[in-house]
C-alpha cells in the first residue's frame, strides 16, 4: 500500500529554493497542525453532537434547519431516561459487573502471570505457549456451547453467568508476564532466604512491584467489561439485570425517532469510560504498547 | 547464594507455582476450552430449540451442517459482506492511523498528547453507544453527514437503506473507532525508528519523500504487519454495528457472519448450525492471517 505522504514532505515537496527557509518551515508547520486539527474535529464530531444533541429539546436534533447546539439546552432526556426508563439501573448493573469482573481477573491474572514469568517448574513454557496459541481462536466460537454450560449450571440470566467469562484472560496474564520478567530473580530468592513462604512472596514482594501493569490491566479490563455486548446481551434475559449497552440496545429499537433521548443514552453509556480513559490513559496507553510487543 | 538451583526449581516453588495458576487455568479451561472443544462436536449435530428442552432429541449429523452451509447462497452472502467489511476497512483504518501517526509523530506538530487522546477517545467509547449516535448522524433527510454534504453541493445517500452506502455507514463506524489504536501502536513504531538514519540519508541528500519511501515505511513494516492481523481479525468479527445499525439489512447486505452466527444461535436457537458458522469464520480468520503472513514473507527485503 503506497504511503501517504508524510506531512514533513510539505517542507521537501519543491526543489531547494531560494525561498527563506524559516518561511517554509512555518508552513509546513502549519500544514502539520492544520490537518491536525482537521482530524481531531473529524474525529470528535460524533461525540459532540452527540452531547449537544441530548441536551436538545425533544424533536430539533434532526429538525430543519440543521442545529449544532441546543435552542434551550434541557436536562429532560436525562430525567426520562433514569425515572421512566430505569437506564440509572442498568448504570449500576454494568457498575457493578465491571468492577467485579475487574477485580477477579487482576487476582487470577496476576498470580498467573506471575507464576509464568518467574516461577520454575515442569513445562512451564509449552503451557504459556500453549495459552498463546489460544489467542487465535475468536470469542464467538465458544459462545454457544458456553451459553449451555452456563444454563446447566443454572446461571442464565444471573450475574455470574457474565462474570465467569471474564475471570482470567490470556491477555491478562500475557500482559503480567512480560512486565513481570523484570523482577530481579535474587530479589525473589533473598526473601526465600529470609524464610518467607512462596505465598507470602507473592503477596507482600511482587505484588507491589507489579501495581503499575495492574493498574494498566485494570482500566483495560473495566472498559472491556463495560462495553462488552454480545456475552450481556445472551446471558441476562431479564430486563433488571441487563446492563448499559445491552438497554441502550433495547430502547434504540423501541424509540428510533426520539433522537434526543437515544444520545442522552448514549452520553450516559460512553461518558464514564471516557472520563475513566482520560483520568489513566497515561497507564492504558503504556498497557497497548506492552500487549503489541513483537516477540 | 547457597541454595542450588535445578533446572526445575525447588518443589515448593513448582507447588507455589501450580497453586497461583489454579484460579486462571481452571476459568480458562472451564469457560474458554471445554466450549471451544465443544463448539466442535456441537457444529456435528442438529442442536436445536427441541434440544435445550431435551438432550434426547439431538442427532449426530456429521457435517451435515458444513454441507448445508457451504450450499447456502445466505451463507455465502454472508461470507461476501464479512469480507468486504474487511478489505475496505482494513487499509481504510491502516492509512488513516498511518497518516496520522506521521503527523502527531511530526516534529512540528504541537500539542502531540492532546492530539493523540482524541484520537484515541473513539477507541474506548461504548460501540452500542457509538453505533446509536451513528445512526442519527447518517439519518438520510436530517441527519448532519447529509446536511453538510449538501451544503457543500453533493447530494446526500440513503445511508442506512441502499445496501452499498449501508455498508459504508458500518466500515466508516468501524475505521473512526480502531484508527486511533492503531495509531498509538505506529507512533511506537516511528519512535523505534533511529534518527541517526534519516540523519545519514539526509546528509546524503535525500529529500523527505525519499525518507519516507526508503526508510519510514519499510522499517514500519512489522509493526504494519501487526496493526493489519489484528485490525481485520476484528472486522472478520463485525458484530455490533451490525446488529445495532442496520439489523443486517437491508436485504442482509450488512449480515457479518458474527451477526449471522448470533441469529442462527440465539434468535433461532440452530445451536449447531450456528457453531459451524462459528467455525467457518475461525477458519476464515485463520486463512486471513496466514495470507497476511505469506505476503509478509514473500517480501525480498524483510530479512
Amino acid at each position: 500500500m503506497p504511503g501517504p505522504p508524510s506531512a514533513i514532505a510539505v517542507d521537501a515537496a519543491g526543489p531547494p529554493r531560494r525561498t527563506a527557509p524559516r518561511q517554509r518551515a512555518r508552513l509546513a508547520a502549519l500544514a502539520v497542525n492544520g490537518l491536525l486539527i482537521f482530524g481531531a474535529v473529524f474525529t470528535l464530531l460524533p461525540l459532540l453532537w452527540m452531547i449537544s444533541a441530548s441536551l436538545m429539546p425533544a424533536g430539533e436534533a434532526l429538525a430543519l434547519p440543521l442545529r449544532w447546539l441546543p435552542s434551550r439546552p434541557t436536562l429532560e432526556h436525562y430525567a426520562a431516561l433514569f425515572q421512566r426508563l430505569h437506564l440509572g439501573r442498568a448504570f449500576l448493573n454494568s457498575l457493578f459487573l465491571s468492577l467485579a469482573i475487574t477485580a477477579v481477573s487482576l487476582f487470577c491474572n496476576a498470580a498467573a502471570g506471575y507464576a509464568f514469568a518467574k516461577l520454575r517448574f515442569k513445562g512451564r513454557d509449552r503451557l504459556f505457549a500453549f495459552l498463546l496459541a489460544t489467542l487465535v481462536v475468536p470469542p464467538q466460537v465458544g459462545v454457544l456451547p458456553l451459553f449451555l454450560e452456563i444454563k446447566s449450571l443454572g446461571l442464565v440470566n444471573s450475574r455470574l453467568g457474565v462474570l465467569v467469562a471474564g475471570i482470567a484472560t490470556v491477555f491478562g496474564i500475557f500482559l503480567v508476564r512480560q512486565f513481570a520478567l523484570s523482577i530481579p530473580d535474587e530479589l525473589l530468592d533473598a526473601a526465600r532466604v529470609d524464610g518467607a513462604s512462596e505465598m507470602r512472596i507473592f503477596v507482600s514482594v511482587v505484588l507491589p512491584i507489579l501495581k503499575p501493569i495492574l493498574v494498566t490491566l485494570g482500566v483495560f479490563t473495566f472498559l472491556a467489561a463495560w462495553n462488552d455486548f454480545m456475552w450481556p446481551l445472551v446471558v441476562l434475559t431479564d430486563e433488571a439485570k441487563q446492563t448499559l449497552p445491552v438497554a441502550l440496545a433495547n430502547l434504540s429499537g423501541e424509540h428510533v425517532q426520539d433522537t434526543e433521548l437515544m444520545m442522552a443514552g448514549a452520553v450516559i453509556t460512553v461518558l464514564p469510560v471516557l472520563l475513566l480513559f482520560f483520568a489513566l490513559q497515561k497507564h492504558y496507553v503504556e498497557g497497548i504498547l506492552l500487549g503489541s510487543v513483537k516477540e | 547464594m547457597s541454595a542450588p538451583r535445578t533446572v526445575g526449581g525447588s518443589s515448593a516453588e513448582a507447588r507455589a507455582a501450580w497453586w497461583l495458576l489454579s484460579p486462571a487455568l481452571l476459568a480458562i479451561g472451564l469457560f474458554f476450552a471445554v466450549p471451544l472443544v465443544a463448539a466442535l462436536f456441537l457444529s456435528l449435530t442438529d442442536f436445536d430449540l427441541y434440544g435445550i428442552a431435551d438432550l434426547g432429541t439431538v442427532r449426530f449429523v456429521g457435517l451435515g451442517n458444513y454441507t448445508d452451509l457451504l450450499a447456502d447462497p445466505r451463507f455465502w452472502r454472508a461470507v461476501k459482506n464479512t469480507l468486504v467489511f474487511a478489505i475496505l476497512g482494513g487499509p481504510l483504518t491502516i492509512v488513516a492511523a498511518l497518516f496520522g501517526a506521521v503527523l502527531v509523530d511530526s516534529k512540528l506538530a504541537r500539542w502531540k498528547g492532546f492530539f493523540r487522546t482524541v484520537y484515541y477517545a473513539p477507541v474506548v467509547t461504548t460501540l452500542v453507544a457509538a453505533a446509536v449516535v451513528w445512526r442519527a448522524f447518517l439519518h438520510p433527510t436530517f441527519g448532519p453527514v447529509n446536511r453538510i454534504l449538501s451544503a457543500v453541493g453533493i447530494p446526500g445517500v440513503d445511508w442506512l437503506g441502499n445496501p452499498r452506502w449501508a455498508t459504508l455507514a458500518i466500515v466508516s463506524l468501524s475505521v473512526w473507532r480502531t484508527f486511533g489504536y492503531c495509531l498509538v501502536i505506529f507512533v511506537a513504531g516511528l519512535q523505534s525508528i533511529p534518527t541517526s538514519l534519516y540523519e545519514a540519508a539526509r546528509l546524503e541528500g535525500a529529500g523527505t519523500w525519499r525518507l519516507t519511501m526508503d526508510i519510514t515505511l519499510p522499517l514500519l513494516k512489522p509493526t504494519t504487519f501487526f496493526v493489519a492481523v489484528i485490525t481485520s481479525v476484528g472486522l472478520f468479527q463485525i458484530f455490533a454495528e451490525p446488529y445495532v445499525i442496520t439489523r443486517g439489512g437491508p436485504l442482509e447486505a450488512t449480515t457479518s457472519l458474527a451477526l449471522m452466527m448470533y441469529e442462527q444461535g440465539f434468535r433461532w436457537w440452530s445451536l449447531g448450525r450456528a457453531a459451524a458458522i462459528a467455525f467457518l469464520l475461525f477458519v476464515l480468520i485463520l486463512a486471513a492471517s496466514a495470507i497476511q503472513l505469506a505476503i509478509r514473507r514473500l517480501r525480498p527485503e524483510e530479512g
